[in-house]
């Protein structure tokens, strides 16, 4: 007996064919093409958008709760778990826990309990299920190092995630250099510190042939460096998160430590470059880099918080808010949400493509709601769009066909 | 000076096979002289296997042994080198020697110079250390291995087992797996390889592989399974276990998961390779002992002969000059 999902009067959203009124057919947990069979199960979609489901690269944490109420059915986290997941154990563990509703890509840690100085298993955590690996919250210092693990990365084909911040410049900074961290006297580090970390990545990454992908580019010299590496043919991607396209260092006044994120939020100039960076496809995805941190971690002096956001709830509607103001298509908002988060995971999915797993999600774009910090779904609600009145609604999810409750 | 005992039947070619004057490497040998130092050698695998009577061409000849750099089978392959050619050896250690107590190693040569040995076989932990030495003494100087550098002897001996089980080197696909980066060895083995015209791969991680390395003559691999297929010999070199544990490689499970010689790989891509190691080797990591002790197909056991004879042939042919050797002088 086949499992066969008909959607019909669809606004089919596909990142590779664009935007169509249709339907879509998933049979057996896979997208199909030709005839429903005849016990077919129709969703009338009235119109609204179906859409490839989230793939949240880069996240902290796992948060069930939050994926489900962003429409992501494929995280891949950071290596800074405890414990690190720089043995295969702990990365195979992550990788069957969430199945299958949520399916866990472990982003493995390219150095030993990411100390930055001796090589980590990486086959053998590839092996365990990890499809990337990656630097963590923080940065490879050493050089020597960079590049021993950027050519044994490639040696494996894998892609280096890593968080490019000049460690040294900043070191106990928690904001970035300028006006407000000066008015609110908050230790800051100047925005170079991140140019300068890419750089250095990129000429590594360069001279291996290795696959780069920096987690978060925030800065316009950043920006432009990936710009002209992209240009000669270096095999570098980047991300980034809505909060460093909506917003800007102003955002921490009054010591809104919702706002103390990692990368700090920059200048204004910063964020006009992001956001040209994202019309021009120099930036390659979205995600939330989501960071659940409860009141003990987060009700303290804006130095003493923990850094980090928990948008993953929020990313979908934040995303159609930049698409509804014109940065780019539906069908690329999906390209940066889905399909190329999952390209870089070395996924075949993100996509409404015949072959392709039956992952996909009914929105209402215009649906109102206001991003709230207490009744955010998940483990907390650490936001800095807290009180934000946003427009799409996730309606209903499909993973491999199948409807999630 | 002596003369050596010819034995009957074997021909002594001139000097001219061989002008040079110490044995500092295997780069700067043209493939015929190579070749000459393989044959020398191949009149002695037999002498040593049926302990013929005592050769003593080289008696009354002093051979200092300085090791700078710890070693046992290299030591001792040499002590018993020149002692079956009748040599007084004498070893100088690291340990013992006065470099510990500051002495340039300029001044060290200068000693042992003064001494007036007869032939010097030198082992030292920097690269070019040997031909340092070779430039202030005036008797010819053996490198024993020199930093990351050379160690021509193994390279001889390797390419003498080589001929000797497969016969012949030219077009034979030799693959050379594991830290080339840090191995003199290595570098010998290519050189030596190539000249012999064979086809030679060399295989490590990236970051244990020497960078252009390909200059050399020979296909770089990263992919063990890839390299090895169709080979006619594999040759493992051995991972310091400071090299295990993070620098270059994440930790020998994993470089035996990548890089280890079972009998699974061996089976799949080269079954009926030759199976070669310098040694000492770490069992169970670059190989297993089911391979190392290959009764058909491991040459290991046979690599040490060959050692030896490819060393008597070396302090012979080096010190015909002195002894006045017909046709060297």
């Amino acid at each position: 007996m086949t499992r066969a999902v008909l959607f019909t009067d669809a606004r089919l959203i596909c990142p590779e064919r664009g935007e169509r009124e249709g339907e879509l057919l998933i049979v057996d947990g896979v997208i199909a093409d030709g005839a429903a069979p005849a016990d077919v199960v129709r969703v009338d979609c009235r119109g609204k958008l179906l859409a490839p489901a989230l793939i949240d690269v880069g996240v902290a944490r796992i948060d069930r709760a939050a994926a489900r109420a962003g429409g992501i059915v494929r995280v891949a986290p950071m290596p800074d778990q405890v414990p690190v997941l720089d043995e295969p154990g702990a990365v195979q563990r992550l990788a069957l826990i969430g199945r299958p509703d949520l399916w866990i890509h472990p982003i493995a840690a390219a150095t030993r309990g990411l100390a930055g100085a001796d090589l980590a298993e990486m086959a053998i955590c590839l092996s365990a299920g990890a499809r990337a690996v990656g630097t963590g919250r923080g940065w490879i210092a050493d050089s020597g190092v960079m590049h021993r693990v950027l050519g044994y990365a490639r040696d494996l084909d894998v892609v280096v995630i890593t968080h490019a911040e000049d460690g040294g410049l900043t070191s106990g900074a928690v904001a970035s250099e300028g006006e407000t961290a000066s008015r609110l006297g908050l230790p800051a580090a100047p925005a170079v510190a991140e140019a300068l970390a890419i750089a250095r990545d990129l000429m590594l990454a360069e001279e291996t042939g290795a696959r780069l992908h920096l987690r978060a580019v925030t800065t316009a010299a950043g920006f432009a460096l990936v710009r002209a590496a992209k240009a000669r043919g270096v095999r570098v991607t980047c991300g980034i998160t809505p909060a460093h396209l909506l917003l800007s260092d102003n955002a921490m006044s009054d010591f809104r430590t919702f706002a103390h994120l990692s990368p700090p939020l920059r200048s204004e100039t910063d964020r006009h470059a992001a956001l040209a960076a994202l019309a021009d496809g120099t930036i390659d995805l979205l995600c939330s880099g989501h960071d659940p941190r409860g009141p003990e971690e987060k009700r303290l002096p804006f130095a003493d918080a923990s850094s980090g956001a928990a948008d993953a709830a929020a990313l979908l509607a934040l995303g159609l808010g930049l698409a509804r103001d014109g940065r780019m298509s539906l069908p690329r908002l999906f390209a940066l949400l889905a399909r190329a988060p999952a390209a870089l995971l070395g996924l075949e999915t993100g996509a409404l493509l015949p072959g392709l797993p039956g992952d996909v999600i009914l929105v209402d774009p215009d649906a109102p709601w206001r991003i709230d910090a207490d009744t955010l779904p998940g483990k907390a609600g650490n936001t800095p769009f807290d009180g934000l009145p946003v427009q799409g609604k996730l309606l209903r999810m499909w993973k491999g066909g199948r409807e999630l409750v | 000076m002596t003369q050596s005992d010819h034995r009957p039947g074997t021909l002594i070619p001139g000097g001219a096979v061989f002008p040079h004057r110490h044995l500092t490497g295997i780069e700067g040998l043209q493939p015929h002289e190579i070749t000459f130092l393989l044959d020398e050698a191949e009149t002695w695998v037999e002498a040593n296997r049926t302990r013929a009577a005592p050769d003593r061409r080289l008696a009354g000849f002093t051979q200092i042994n300085a090791f700078f750099e710890n070693s046992t089978r290299t030591l001792l392959s040499f002590e018993i080198a020149g002692k079956r050619l009748g040599a007084d050896v004498v070893n100088m250690h690291a340990a013992q020697s006065s470099v510990k107590k500051g002495e340039t190693l300029i001044d060290t040569a200068q000693t042992l110079n003064a001494m007036r040995a007869d032939v010097i076989v030198i082992r030292h932990m920097s690269s070019g250390a040997v031909r340092l030495i070779a430039d202030k003494v005036d008797c010819p100087v053996l490198n024993a291995g020199d930093g990351r550098h050379e160690h021509p002897t193994q390279a001889l001996l390797d390419a003498l087992t080589i001929r000797h089980r497969l016969g012949g080197i030219a077009h034979k696909r030799v693959v050379i797996c594991g830290d080339l980066l840090h191995s003199r060895v290595a570098r010998s083995n290519i050189l030596a390889l190539t000249a012999l015209a064979a086809e030679v791969r060399v295989c490590a991680p990236s970051t244990l592989m020497p960078p252009a390395i390909e200059r050399f003559g020979v296909t770089a691999f990263t992919d063990f399974d890839r390299a090895m297929e169709g080979a006619d010999v594999v040759m493992m070199l051995r991972l310091q276990t400071e090299r295990m544990a993070g620098g270059y490689v994440p930790s020998s499970r994993e470089y035996h998961l990548r890089y280890g010689l079972t009998l699974e790989r061996l089976a799949k891509h080269a079954p009926n390779a030759l199976i070669m190691h310098p040694g000492p080797m770490n069992r169970g990591v670059e190989i297993d002992s089911a391979v190392a002790d290959h009764v058909e197909q491991s040459a290991i056991t046979e690599q040490v002969q060959m050692g030896v004879a490819v060393r008597m042939a070396c302090l012979d042919v080096l010190t015909r000059r002195a002894r006045g050797v017909e046709g060297w002088a």
